[in-house]
């Protein structure tokens, strides 16, 4: 029961799928219908696992007065007042999203800085990390300095004010060169372009047909029950 | 219009506590991390609720039960059941019951992953590859993808033929690397900049 | 330790400080620069454009405010063009944190065009699922949309009346900042030949170009680069066009430290073989 009923639903469901791509005519397409609509409802409720044990996880912390439990304290209470927020303005506007609803104002005030601001925050760590450690120790890694550099300079209008400036230059040593043809060119950015709809294309399809063919042979290790460890 | 400037400070003193960090781990910090893990919480749980329990559950009930589709409106007993199934994982004694949902879940995206990997990526993508070899560009590209195809493929030894060939699909996946890296530094600067702006403008009028 | 040594390990809180001065500086000085438009955000416009009156444009909100000064300028651009164009649309979004964010630039931007809520667009709200959704809205939306996001009937709004499925949608635009836009391409794309331009962060940028060469997708508006290009195609700059000469500064720092950092360790090996 604990296996073999797992392992049947997943051959029955994973098949009927596959069966009503290429026979999408009732029963099969009407099962597909249903399944996928139980689907997003079963998605739905994955939303509150780990709820319970991160408040258990909290709310122990703070009856026992560990080291920190202030912090427990911040976050239990937020817990609970944005759930009363939400309810509250889910009952009274129909929806916790509507603009005047107090679940709005949480979202617009705390959600949106707070989440920005972590990522954001990554900016300083990258800046720092790529000066510290990109270092161009042998020719792969230059290829890659060099390649990020293009597509850094390409992508804003520095790059074009740069490029008018190598047209100027290059038109003060070979007068015949005009700067407006040169600089109508638009080199970094040109190459910029290049460099994404080409090679950068080329190896991302390398690496994607790799990844589905690899999904495929997994999915169907799953389905044949080979795979078993979304069991565990 | 107060509850506007409220939340603006509110705003600002969250984004600095958040940016504090890069100075040193902090207490303004620690309170502003464990009051977004909180809200996020809490906000699943209304997500669940307004998103899913209730229009696609309570509603869609009441709703079928109205217009007389009994078993419309009494078959969504089955994905109920399936769902507070599916939470038994909580407690460790029936946590084995959670493991039927869960095949559910991984049955419908095998199923679909394997006609939408062949249908929605490889086909279409291995037929734009071998296009006529009339252009600079389609060369590169034909060459891109089979080269890279040939560095990751591990069980034999890139040594002669095959280590040219990976030697080549090392300088695609290179330059395909670092424009992910510049493209990753302009959008964790982006990020910034919009942080910025909320800072010198919305909180402190500088930027008019 | 040797200058360049010092150079090389240098406190990384001054590295912090000089971004900031990169970024609020131009913020603040406001310089004019010039937006060059690309091929793939040129692409993605002419696809809203050539979208005869009254098509039915469904926009999916496929990122949270972790990506949103990046991605909001794109969904606020193309709504303008969108109701420009008199087009309808539809909003929905496989990230339920990204919602409110619609909700914010909708209420912005249709009040701004003369258009109303119900008879010019709607927004259906989110649902779980992710690729089961995106392939049982190819049957009928109201398998999973009954009512929009606050319980209204969808059959209430007169253009709605005639929306069942992709086949009545003429264009579906992706604003994404993770995987959600390939499962858009490959599980709608590919099964419904449903027309798409994505617009992304500049993380996901570039693996989207595979589906640009390939034909799956019709544009990308990458990043706020992208963003600045489609305001720039509008006719109307934004907050993207604002933020281009902080991201010049920013960038042009970063590739000079990435040259002084790399000058002073070639020079430091060259000095150890010697």
């Amino acid at each position: 029961m604990k296996r073999s009923v797992p392992l049947t639903i997943v051959f029955v469901t994973a098949v009927l799928l596959i069966v009503a791509f290429f026979i999408p005519h009732k029963p099969f397409g009407d099962l597909q219908s249903r399944f996928l609509n139980w689907y997003t409802i079963v998605s739905g409720f994955t939303f509150l696992l780990g709820l319970d044990s991160l408040t258990r996880h909290h709310l122990v912390r703070v009856f026992r007065r560990v080291e920190g439990w202030g912090y427990s304290l911040v976050l239990v209470l937020a817990l609970f007042a944005t759930m009363a927020l939400g309810f509250y303005s889910w009952f009274k506007f129909q929806s916790p999203f509507a603009l005047r609803a107090p679940f709005m104002w949480l979202y617009t005030y705390m959600i949106i800085p707070l989440q920005s601001t972590m990522f954001a925050s990554l900016a300083f760590f990258v800046f720092s990390a790529a000066y510290r450690a990109f270092r161009i120790r042998n020719f792969a890694a230059t290829l890659l300095l060099v390649a990020a550099c293009l597509v850094m300079i390409g992508n804003v209008p520095l790059g074009s004010a740069f490029w008018h400036d190598i047209g100027s230059l290059v038109h003060a040593i070979i007068p015949g060169v005009s700067v407006d043809k040169l600089t109508a060119l638009e080199g970094f950015a040109s190459i910029k372009d290049w460099l994404m709809s080409i090679p950068t294309a080329a190896a991302g399809r390398g690496i994607g047909i790799g990844l589905a063919l690899g999904g495929i042979a997994m999915s169907l290790r799953i389905i044949l029950g080979i795979e078993r460890t979304y069991m565990s | 219009m107060i509850l506007n400037i409220i939340g603006t400070w509110v705003a600002a003193t969250l984004t600095i506590a958040i940016l504090s960090f890069l100075y040193k781990d902090n207490p303004l910090y620690r309170v502003a991390e464990h009051l977004y893990v909180g809200i996020s919480a809490g906000f699943a749980v209304i997500y669940a609720w307004a998103f899913d329990v209730y229009p696609m559950l309570v509603d869609a009930f009441r709703n079928n039960l109205h217009q007389k589709h009994y078993l419309e409106a009494w078959i969504l007993i089955v994905p109920t059941i399936l769902g507070i199934m599916m939470l038994c994982r909580s407690i460790p004694k029936i946590a084995w019951i959670s493991r039927w949902p869960i095949s559910f879940t991984v049955g419908i995206g095998a199923g679909l992953g394997i006609v939408a990997g062949v249908q929605g990526y490889l086909l279409p993508q291995v037929s734009d590859t071998l296009r006529p070899l009339i252009s600079v560009n389609n060369f590169v590209m034909y060459i891109g993808v089979i080269a890279t195809l040939f560095y990751f493929y591990f069980s034999k030894e890139h040594k002669g033929a095959l280590g040219v060939v990976s030697r080549v699909g090392i300088i695609f996946i290179m330059v395909a690397f670092g424009a992910s890296f510049g493209y990753t530094v302009m959008a964790r600067i982006s990020l910034l900049i919009g942080r910025f702006y909320f800072l010198l403008h919305d909180w402190l009028p500088i930027i008019r | 330790m040797t200058f360049w040594q010092r150079i090389s390990t240098v406190d990384r809180r001054i590295l912090y400080v000089l971004l900031c001065l990169a970024v609020a500086l131009p913020l603040i000085l406001k310089p004019k620069t010039q937006v060059r438009v690309s091929e793939p955000v040129r692409s993605a416009f002419e696809t809203v454009d050539k979208l005869p009156e009254d098509a039915v444009v469904m926009i999916s909100i496929d990122y949270d405010p972790s990506s949103a000064p990046e991605v909001q300028p794109m969904l606020i651009g193309l709504l303008r063009h969108a109701f420009k164009k008199n087009l309808h649309v539809i909003v929905t979004g496989q990230l339920a944190l990204g919602l409110p964010l619609a909700e914010i630039a909708l209420n912005q931007v249709g009040p701004e065009m003369g258009k109303t809520y119900g008879k010019d667009y709607v927004n259906i709200g989110y649902r779980p699922g992710g690729s089961a959704m995106m392939i049982g809205i190819g049957r009928e939306i109201r398998d999973y949309f009954r009512t929009d996001y606050k319980g209204v009937p969808l059959d209430s709004f007169a253009f709605m009346r005639s929306v069942h499925n992709y086949r009545d949608i003429g264009l579906l635009v992706s604003l994404a900042h993770g995987a959600v836009a390939e499962q858009w391409i490959q599980f709608v794309g590919g099964r419904f030949n449903q027309t798409i331009i994505v617009g992304c962060t500049g993380v996901n940028a570039p693996s989207l170009y595979q589906y640009l060469h390939s034909g799956q997708i019709k544009g990308i508006i990458g990043g706020l680069q992208g963003a600045s290009e489609y305001e720039a195609l509008i006719g109307k700059p934004g907050s993207a066009t604002l933020g281009m000469p902080a991201q010049s500064a920013a960038h042009g720092l970063i590739i000079l430290l990435l040259i002084i950092g790399n000058l002073g360790y070639i020079i430091s090996r060259r000095k150890k073989k010697q």
